[in-house]
């Protein structure tokens, strides 16, 4: 069974449609990268996933649960999409981070605050706190940050507070991690330590949704590539095959484009 | 004499600062809830609230002072409000739609992904304004509040049109006796307040330095 499900999604904006009959499915441990033009729907979608626009049709399932169905009002509850999101993690291109927030602080504040429903929590307070705290730090350690721990986001330069979101993300351990564009708020000469970050995360078989305009980091990283146009899915399949050798003639074109560049 | 002066005018201070800090207690909460009146989905309420502060914020504070001190009397025989009261619910009135402008600035200038970010990390509403948004919109408001902050204490001079006793009147009441620099002398006491509160608006900015 796939981890992630994704069947028959479309979104409007007034009367735009800007996500068509997207269907897909992701295996536990595999990187699919989305990759397509700006405007082709990229973005939307991974805001779908993580219940940031609610779809007008279709269904999501992790692991076979249904967590969004169009068509049943009672997955749009905000109570239970608070819980639902956790299956998924959003790194965004902009980062986001919380700027009167530490690097730590950053990483542990979602899970100190869920930890807060915990029904031991009042009793082992000190230890839960800590517990969160020493994993932030070893979180922060794998993203080659532990000198930066204390450090407030305007401090950091643009990768490190980028490999900080990605490390907030990690935190609560995200069935499937997503990343919106991650490396294209950044300098040129910044990008490379993102993406060995996240290629790093791929090697330890962290299932991902990539949307990219890195080709080569979608070929080499990338299990699956899908390439979307206009709302739709144009081609998918096996990354190297599609970016290799793209069947279609709309995914061709955007590729030469690239390699002009 | 001038000890003498000085007391006399400390008592119509104390008029002042009562007037300041009444209005700042109840204008700061009702100017919050003003301001999410001005930011609500619903169309019509948030029409009613943008033409409430655009009368409160386009009529002299001077007018509208007289018109809730007389108005009610005047025009519908109702038994006049005691006259510092009036003053009050004027203030707190005209201030409250002042700072509801400042709040929805303040607000809506911190960036969306901020919430985005909360709401990705299974955030509550509740816990995104306490714990992430709230800090953002007091850093940005400091400012522009301490501008209205010190045009309030020099506002509140205005109440002497219904003859409340603020440290102007009193001062004025000397030139009866003779005397002009008592009236002068009321500059002191303005710019001590506004010293003071420029000093704390100083400090709680420097304390919120650590982020940008």
């Amino acid at each position: 069974m796939p981890i992630l499900d994704v069947q028959h999604i479309e979104k409007h904006f007034g009367a735009t449609r800007v996500l068509e009959d997207i269907s897909f499915s992701l295996d536990q441990g595999q990187a699919l990268a989305i990759i397509g033009s700006s405007g082709s729907g990229k973005t939307t979608l991974l805001r779908c996933l993580n219940f940031l626009e609610k779809p007008d049709q279709g269904r999501i399932l992790v692991n076979g649960e249904k967590l969004f169905d169009a068509d049943d009002p009672a997955t749009h509850r905000e109570e239970e999409v608070r819980k639902k999101r956790l299956h998924f993690g959003l790194v965004f291109q902009s980062f986001n981070l919380f700027p009167q927030y530490t690097a730590l602080q950053n990483v542990t504040l979602a899970k100190e605050l869920l930890s807060q429903e915990r029904p031991d929590f009042k009793q082992n307070k000190k230890a839960i706190l800590e517990e969160i705290r020493e994993e932030g730090l070893s979180l922060l350690a794998k993203m080659g940050l532990s000198d930066r721990a204390g450090h407030y986001p305007h401090q950091l330069s643009g990768g490190q507070q980028q490999r900080v979101a990605i490390a907030r993300a990690l935190a609560l351990s995200p069935d499937i991690l997503c990343f919106d564009e991650p490396t294209s708020a950044l300098d040129p000469e910044l990008t490379g330590e993102v993406l060995r970050v996240i290629r790093g995360l791929a090697e330890q078989n962290t299932t991902m949704i990539i949307v990219t305009h890195e080709m080569a980091f979608a070929r080499d990283v990338a299990d699956q590539v899908i390439f979307m146009d206009s709302g739709v899915i144009v081609e998918q399949g096996p990354a190297r095959e599609v970016i290799e050798h793209p069947t279609q003639e709309r995914t061709r074109q955007f590729l030469a484009r690239y390699a002009e560049q | 004499m001038l000890l003498s002066v000085s007391l006399t005018l400390l008592e119509g201070l104390v008029v002042t600062l009562e007037l300041f800090a009444l209005t700042l207690l109840f204008a700061l909460p009702l100017g919050l809830i003003i301001s999410f009146g001005s930011m609500s989905r619903c169309a019509p309420l948030r029409a009613g609230v943008k033409t409430i502060v655009w009368i409160v914020r386009g009529t002299p504070l001077m007018l509208q002072i007289m018109i809730v001190f007389y108005g009610p009397g005047l025009m519908f025989g109702l038994p006049l409000l005691p006259r510092f009261t009036a003053a009050v619910v004027t203030f707190v009135i005209n201030y409250a739609c002042y700072f509801s402008e400042i709040f929805r600035g303040g607000i809506q200038g911190v960036p969306v992904g901020q919430r985005e970010a909360g709401l990705v990390l299974g955030m509550t509403r509740s816990q995104i304004f306490f714990k992430v948004t709230l800090l953002q919109v007091i850093k940005r408001i400091v400012p522009p509040l301490g501008n209205e902050f010190i045009t309030l204490v020099k506002d509140t001079a205005l109440v002497r049109v219904i003859s409340v006793y603020e440290i102007i009147w009193m001062g004025e009441s000397y030139i009866k006796k003779g005397m002009i620099w008592p009236l002068f002398y009321t500059a002191v006491f303005y710019l001590a307040i506004s010293g003071i509160l420029t000093l704390l608006l100083g400090w709680c900015e420097k304390k919120m330095d650590y982020f940008k």
